[in-house]
């Protein structure tokens, strides 16, 4: 199954609601009205879009309406795929892409790091990447077995310590077995911790600067990637915020869009705080986790079930991306 | 956005800056207030479903409430809708059932990385502290090392971890369960893979648990953090399971825990437990009315300002605030102040009721006793010596030491902090200065609205930091 597909799949519920509810819009007749625009904000929000980015949204949407004098709902809807991809923050990031390269995954309790650097490591390994693995995260209990399965799974070597460690020890290992081994794609797994905690976000803020100057010295580009899980509310922001003002984030992964309905948060935390999504993880399979295009996102997030589609016809006459998604 | 978190309150005042006191609070009023409110709800991801049924019948509510004179307009509004919320929430809080049998079996269940793991050893580490004896139970399966967590975990708090053979979750609820009896143990605590409500197989997995065990109570495990989604989430939860009690999961961070609203408004099940930390011991039983003040985001302002205007009988003569201001404290003044804290609850107390003083106070133990072991020193000063600290010489502070029962040590720190303190309260005046000339260039009219907050006594402007720091202080004790 293509990953558009499947991230299709991944938003359906998403898109399901949102979908009813445009076409429920749709029902109410061609109008524009005033109440048309309350319900879009209205359906944005139970996306988890946060009251500002829905508001932002519905505002733009409006504003080019007016401009080009779209007919009806119709027309306006179909804008709205375009209107929420233009939200996204834009970044040709991706450490998959850059070679070498060193990315140090970062974010809350429970976001799903672990697997990401798991899914990572194996999408390094299919295209040719000399992939090492560090478990940064001495903390939490069973860390190490749990990264160490990963490693297996994707067969490639690992860099741990004992629990209890200095974490920004074990980064600097790392790249230093990386620099004796040649590996040309490093990942570091860090320890999830709140954003709110003072004392652990300046531990991570050293396990940033100690790898960025340890990778410096081998001229290795470091990626901080803040992993959020699609789950998450409007906290997503201050957790984004946070984690980006300590540590200079240089991108987003959103992990858990596999049958829920969210990613919402999605756009609002790229927007507002211009930070690119750089992938998107929508499965339990080890090759779930795949490059983030924002049209392809807004189009799967918002094209309404099969039934409703033949309805819209216009959606599906506009042109469909190419292989955006290399 | 979160700096709006912090100050609904703020937001309504500004909202109700051209307004002044009235008898009354008109319809417009309201609607101002509500619009306020919906996006406060919205932003600490209270279902916006319910969001709107709420501020409706809120509206109702506001327009026939009785206004209390001693609050704002903003602050009535604020007290109206932190009530229905609470009611909302539950009112009183509920207590988790046992029933005769043993073991009991308490079975946890919710998403992947929802906290249930954590929960679990929490819960054990509870009810060990309530005389049970515990069993922990690794019936997660599918995440590579849940068990090898749990059984770490289950060390820390010195309860047995039960892990079983093969892959059969329900196989191993059974076995642990006859584990228990052999062991004596009596409750049996399960925590299961996480699963997605959508997951028809995962689902059958839980309810093939279920039926093995018959849990007298099963838990979910909610994430604050959870967005709009939590909704359809505890509803296929309670359908395919019907759990019975809820724990909201990661309180500590500053997610404002709107799901717990929706979860009780849809499902109508009772939120058991708050979890808020690291720390074995941070489950804590959950309490309706601080939940509605947090998804508001004003922390326990308006009980404090109750509070405030409730104890203070009498400020603080003006002269003796002049003379704090100008940092010419003494230790009299130390135990004017600690009765004043006392009378408030403590120093804890009044660090939670600040606007996110539970995330500064988060860790950090504060040692209640600390402040009367101050006052027993200051009492066996002589009156001299209070006025004038600089008296106090080796053979004098000997002597107080031996008349308070505590080593000399303890009086070297007291006379230690009295000087940070006067330092910190140097640094306050100048700001306290600042502020004064600030009020006094906006007016008559401004100054009257202002004065209408209370303070606390003898701690008018002390900050947050500055709390903190003086807590900082006392837990060094």
């Amino acid at each position: 199954m293509a990953w558009r597909d499947r991230l299709s799949d991944g938003l359906a519920r998403t898109r399901q609601r949102l979908g009813e509810q445009l076409n429920l819009l749709l029902e109410r007749g061609p109008d524009v009205s005033e109440a048309f625009w309350e319900q879009l904000e209205e359906g944005l929000i139970a996306a988890d879009f946060g009251a500002q980015a829905a508001t932002l949204v519905v505002e733009r949407l409006r504003d080019q309406a007016t401009r080009q004098a779209l007919p009806d709902a119709a027309a306006v809807r179909a804008l709205l795929a375009q209107t929420i991809a233009d939200m996204f923050a834009s970044g040709n990031l991706d450490p998959l892409v850059q070679n070498p390269s060193c990315a140090l995954f970062v974010g809350i309790n429970g976001s799903g790091k672990t697997t990401t650097v798991g899914k990572i490591a194996k999408a390094g390994v299919d295209v040719g990447r000399r992939v090492l693995l560090g478990g940064a995260d001495t903390y939490r209990a069973a860390a190490n077995q749990q990264l160490d399965i990963w490693a297996q799974r994707a067969d490639v070597p690992i860099i741990q310590r004992e629990r209890g460690t200095d974490p920004a020890s074990v980064a600097y290992e790392t790249l230093q077995a990386a620099e004796r081994s040649g590996a040309d794609l490093v990942l570091i797994d860090t320890a999830g911790r709140l954003h709110t905690s003072d004392e652990l976000m300046r531990e991570l803020t050293k396990v940033v600067g100690v790898t960025r100057k340890r990778a410096a010295a081998m001229g290795l580009p470091v990626f901080t990637l803040l992993v959020i899980d699609a789950n998450t509310g409007q906290n997503g922001l201050a957790q984004a915020r946070e984690f980006n003002e300590r540590l200079d984030v240089d991108g987003v992964i959103i992990t858990k869009l596999d049958g829920t309905a969210k990613g919402g948060i999605a756009v609002a935390l790229s927007h507002q705080l211009n930070l690119p999504v750089i992938r998107v993880g929508i499965g339990e399979q080890i090759d779930d986790l795949q490059p983030f295009v924002a049209l392809d996102f807004a189009r799967a997030l918002l094209s309404a079930p099969a039934t409703a589609k033949a309805s819209v016809p216009r959606l599906n006459n506009q042109e469909m991306p190419g292989d955006l998604h290399v | 956005m979160t700096s709006m978190f912090d100050s609904l309150s703020a937001r309504l005042q500004s909202v109700f800056g051209g307004l002044r006191s009235k008898g009354r609070l008109s319809e417009d009023d309201i609607t101002l207030a509500l619009r306020e409110i919906r996006m406060a709800l919205l932003e600490a991801d209270v279902n916006y479903r319910v969001v709107k049924d709420f501020v409706a019948a809120t509206k109702t509510k506001a327009l026939s409430a009785e206004i209390l004179q001693s609050l704002t307009p903003a602050q009535n509004v604020v007290a109206i809708v932190a009530q229905e919320l609470t009611e909302l929430l539950g009112s009183q809080p509920v207590l988790m059932q046992f029933s005769q049998r043993i073991p009991n079996v308490i079975m946890l269940v919710g998403l992947q990385g929802s906290g249930k793991t954590t929960a679990a050893a929490k819960l054990a580490y509870r009810l060990q502290k309530q005389k049970h004896r515990p069993l922990l139970v690794a019936a997660d399966v599918w995440r590579p090392a849940a068990a090898d967590q749990l059984e770490t975990l289950g060390k820390e708090i010195g309860v047995p971890v039960f892990r079983g053979q093969g892959d059969d979750p329900a196989l191993i609820a059974r076995q642990s369960v006859q584990a228990a009896i052999d062991d004596l143990r009596d409750v049996v605590i399960i925590d299961t893979a996480g699963r997605l409500h959508i997951d028809e197989e995962m689902m059958a997995e839980a309810r093939a648990i279920r039926a093995a065990v018959a849990p007298e109570n099963i838990l979910m495990v909610v994430d604050s953090m959870t967005g709009q989604d939590v909704v359809t989430v505890v509803e296929a939860f309670g359908n395919e399971l019907d759990f019975n009690g809820v724990i909201i999961s990661k309180l500590d961070g500053d997610a404002r825990g709107g799901g717990a609203l929706s979860v009780r408004a849809v499902t109508g099940k009772p939120i058991l437990f708050v979890s808020e930390g690291e720390k074995p011991s941070s489950l804590q039983e959950f309490y309706p009315e601080r939940m509605a003040k947090r998804i508001l985001g004003m922390g326990d302002m308006l009980s404090l300002i109750e509070k405030a205007q409730l104890e203070a009988e009498e400020d603080l003569a003006a002269g003796e605030a002049e003379r704090l201001a100008r940092a010419e404290l003494n230790f009299d003044d130390f135990i004017t102040i600690n009765r004043q804290v006392r009378k408030l609850g403590g120093i804890g107390t009044l660090l939670k009721a600040l606007p996110g003083g539970e995330s500064a106070l988060r860790g950090a133990q504060v040692d209640e006793g600390a402040l009367d072991r101050m006052e027993a020193i200051i009492n066996s000063m002589t009156q001299a010596e209070r006025l004038k600290p600089a008296l106090l010489n080796g053979s004098r502070r000997a002597r107080i030491a031996a008349g308070a029962g505590v080593p000399t040590q303890a009086v070297n720190q007291l006379v230690k902090q009295y000087e940070q303190t006067k330092k910190m309260l140097k640094h306050l005046g100048i700001e306290a200065e600042q502020t004064r000339s600030r009020k006094n260039r906006r007016g008559k009219k401004a100054r009257r609205r202002t004065s209408r907050h209370p303070t606390l006594p003898g701690l008018g402007s002390l900050g947050r930091g500055d709390m903190k720091k003086l807590e900082d202080m006392l837990a060094n004790q």
